[in-house]
């Protein structure tokens, strides 16, 4: 209680860990995705084919761009641009809301056409393509959540700035959920080659 | 000083909140082992009245107390409970955060708050265990590892219960990266990685093991999840799935979960056996990376789950081979234990009492564990009794032995009072003589085929089954009289010094109970070894 408890390095460190486990998360993901491609190539290739590449092109532009904003917010705090932090965040988080957008449009397409888990189209297809879709939603599913999350946790720290809590002199709170979004960013970079491009 | 004080206790009275809240919101590490502590031994008990349930059931054959659905459930509720509820969490999560940051002269773990929500990750986890026994359609029957196809077809209540696991590993997760970065970061000046107490050292590689292999089995249960919900089919073969493949992402997990359990449990043993031999450790250092090497080594032998349903036989020779590779360091630490007690000054404490019969089981449950790696004899022997066996012998024999340990090692440290000697050791000797009489017969009956989680079994394996169902009344009476002599002890038993023991780790140099920062103003510096005893008097109680 009397000494404040302090440790930047400890701070990061501890971060680096858990972002760890966010890869082993999703590693099992890839791994269904490398046994079922493995079993079914030509089905894989079919089910792809049907995915509209715009929607994930639009995506990922918009990804990579939030991913330079709240870089760029990292450094104006550092430099003590508080004003600038915050609508560098802002504008990260808006970045966020507009990749969600896109996907909720992208879905409504896709369950439009009666292709969503569990669908009676699906269960007629070849067992490869359900296998895809059903990857397809879980995976990018769970990406949008960490999106969520990841954007919750960047307008907090951003509102803590504004209270100047996090300050030019402890940054490492804003740094570590930088660090998040990167990562989301990082999955997002696997995912759309993996299930739009390369089949 | 004010531990002469006798209203003097510590982290008890001290905080910054009042009442319930100062333990509900509190960030002490201390606190939060307690709280801990209460949940696990809670959840031990709960799992131990199941097990009981499932010996009654089976003291006879044919129906004898409950349905055969009933049977299904019960070995499921107490497999769950005492896997994800109470061995996983048990010595890392209760005495890890009461003792690991006062070991490495730390005020605190790195992540004080972090550590709390990691508690309530564990009391979101116990809350849907329960409820998903009393919800839904009922309790869920798959046993403890969910395997598919079965789990994603039952109509019982198995959402919750994977939830349930999955908030748990994320509980496990979170302390597991917390005690990383607090070992790095923490320690005490002059407390130097050869400086360690081997219980912080295996309090590491766990916690690696924990970091490493908990997200794996988190997506396998949301998978099971979507499964249910969405009917994906990703594990029906029938669907282009493939459930050999759950297997394998479940054991990729659970058996390094295995280490988790069992590794904290040595450290407590490599505690406990220094200070009641008055020697040193014998080979601190290839203790220290034994525990890494298992943890290691540990990771890679999950296909040893799954030699009888399907796997090449390249596969299953690697997977042999592998797993026989993790006796050697569980073996060197078996080893140092004994040429620790070699030419000891033994003192034959409770604790240590605990800690000798830790060898003794550990080293049966282990031998099992190299007749079940050996691909001939596990075709034999999975899925019968001998597994039963083979399990409850390192896991409650190797861990469960080492919690009753600790409880009787550190309790007086954190309670300031002594608990009856003579008590603890008829206890002891209950348990110790009941668990043989449980858990070796399951092992012959396997030997002789009687498969596991059956509801009936052939008259010829009566007689045996009698003899384990009669030997788990006699632990549950050593349970009994063990739990109400600590309890008993820790409210009323003699007051105790710092130093009861004559122990020479940091912990036992400053007051039992500790107070709120460990250390004071002034954070200690260390200047010798952990098993150091030269010139450390045991206080007289």
């Amino acid at each position: 209680m009397s000494i404040e408890h302090r440790d930047d390095t400890g701070a990061r460190f501890g971060m680096w860990l858990f972002l760890y486990t966010e890869v082993i998360l999703f590693s099992g993901l890839f791994l269904l995705y490398a046994m079922a491609l493995a079993k079914f190539p030509n089905d894989f290739s079919n089910a792809s084919h049907r995915l509209n590449i715009y929607f994930g092109t639009v995506n990922t532009l918009v990804l990579l761009t939030s991913s330079l904003s709240i870089a760029m917010a990292v450094t104006a705090l550092q430099r003590g641009r508080t004003k600038l932090t915050l609508i560098l965040c802002g504008t990260t988080v808006f970045l966020g809301i507009v990749f969600l957008i896109n996907k909720y449009f992208e879905w409504s397409a896709e369950i439009g056409h009666g292709i969503y888990p569990g669908s009676h189209h699906l269960a007629e297809q070849a067992p490869g393509v359900a296998a895809f879709f059903n990857l397809y939603f879980f995976t990018l599913g769970l990406h949008g959540l960490h999106v969520v999350i990841g954007g919750t946790l960047i307008t907090v720290v951003a509102i803590m700035t504004a209270k100047g809590k996090v300050t030019s002199e402890r940054y490492t709170l804003l740094e570590n959920t930088a660090l998040y979004w990167h990562l989301v960013d990082l999955i997002w970079i696997f995912l759309f080659p993996l299930y739009y491009l390369i089949l | 000083m004010s531990e002469t004080n006798s209203s003097y206790s510590g982290f008890w009275q001290q905080g910054q909140r009042r009442g319930i809240l100062g333990w509900l919101l509190s960030t002490d590490h201390k606190r939060i082992g307690i709280m801990y502590l209460c949940c696990v031994t809670t959840m031990f008990i709960v799992g131990a009245c199941l097990g009981l349930a499932l010996r009654l059931e089976l003291i006879a054959p044919g129906p004898t107390v409950m349905s055969a659905q009933t049977y299904n459930a019960t070995f499921t509720v107490h497999g769950v409970i005492m896997i994800f509820l109470f061995i996983i969490p048990s010595i890392p999560a209760s005495f890890g955060n009461l003792l690991m940051p006062i070991m490495i002269g730390a005020r605190d773990v790195s992540f004080p708050k972090v550590n709390l929500i990691s508690w309530y990750c564990y009391i979101i986890g116990a809350v849907l265990a329960i409820l998903s026994i009393f919800t839904g359609t009922g309790a869920p029957d798959t046993g403890w590892t969910f395997y598919v196809p079965f789990s994603t077809q039952t109509t019982t209540n198995i959402d919750l219960a994977v939830m349930a696991a999955f908030m748990l590993g994320f509980s496990s997760i979170l302390t597991g990266l917390n005690f990383l970065t607090t070992i790095h970061r923490l320690r005490a000046k002059g407390m130097t990685w050869g400086r360690l107490p081997l219980f912080v050292w295996t309090l590491y590689a766990t916690a690696w093991v924990q970091v490493l292999a908990t997200p794996m089995i988190g997506i396998t249960l949301l998978l099971i999840v979507f499964e249910r919900v969405f009917g994906a089919g990703l594990f029906d073969a029938a669907r282009g799935g493939d459930p050999i493949l759950y297997q394998h992402m479940f054991w990729i997990y659970s058996h390094p979960a295995v280490y988790i359990m069992i590794l904290p449990g040595m450290g407590v043993i490599s505690e406990v056996i220094p200070v009641f031999a008055r020697k040193p450790l014998f080979g601190y250092w290839a203790m220290a990376l034994s525990s890494l090497a298992i943890a290691f080594a540990g990771s890679l032998v999950w296909g040893h789950h799954m030699f009888a349903s399907g796997m090449s036989d390249m596969a299953i020779l690697i997977f042999s081979f592998l797993t026989f590779i993790v006796a050697i360091p569980s073996a060197i630490k078996v080893f140092n234990w004994v040429s620790t007690l070699y030419k000891g000054s033994i003192q034959l404490a409770p604790p240590m009492l605990y800690a000798l019969s830790f060898i003794f089981l550990f080293s049966i449950g282990g031998l099992g564990g190299l007749v079940l790696g050996a691909a001939a004899s596990d075709i034999h022997l999975t899925d019968t009794m001998f597994v039963v066996g083979h399990f409850h012998y390192v896991m409650f024999g190797g861990t469960g032995f080492a919690f009753f340990a600790a409880l009787h090692y550190w309790l007086p440290k954190f309670f300031g009072r002594m608990y009856n000697h003579k008590r603890a050791v008829i206890a002891w000797a209950l348990m110790f003589v009941g668990f043989n009489f449980t858990y070796m017969p399951m092992q012959v009956l396997g030997v002789m085929g009687m498969p596991r989680r059956y509801y009936d079994y052939l008259p010829q394996f009566t007689t045996l089954n009698q003899v384990s169902t009669v030997g788990s009344w006699v632990m549950a009476l050593g349970l009994l009289v063990m739990f109400v002599n600590l309890w008993k002890g820790i409210r009323s038993g003699t007051p105790v010094g710092p130093n009861p023991w004559g122990g020479a780790t940091l912990e036992w140099q400053i007051p039992s109970p500790p107070p709120i920062e460990n250390f004071g103003e002034e954070d200690p510096v260390v200047t010798h070894g952990p098993y150091d005893f030269k010139g450390v008097v045991a206080d007289e109680y």
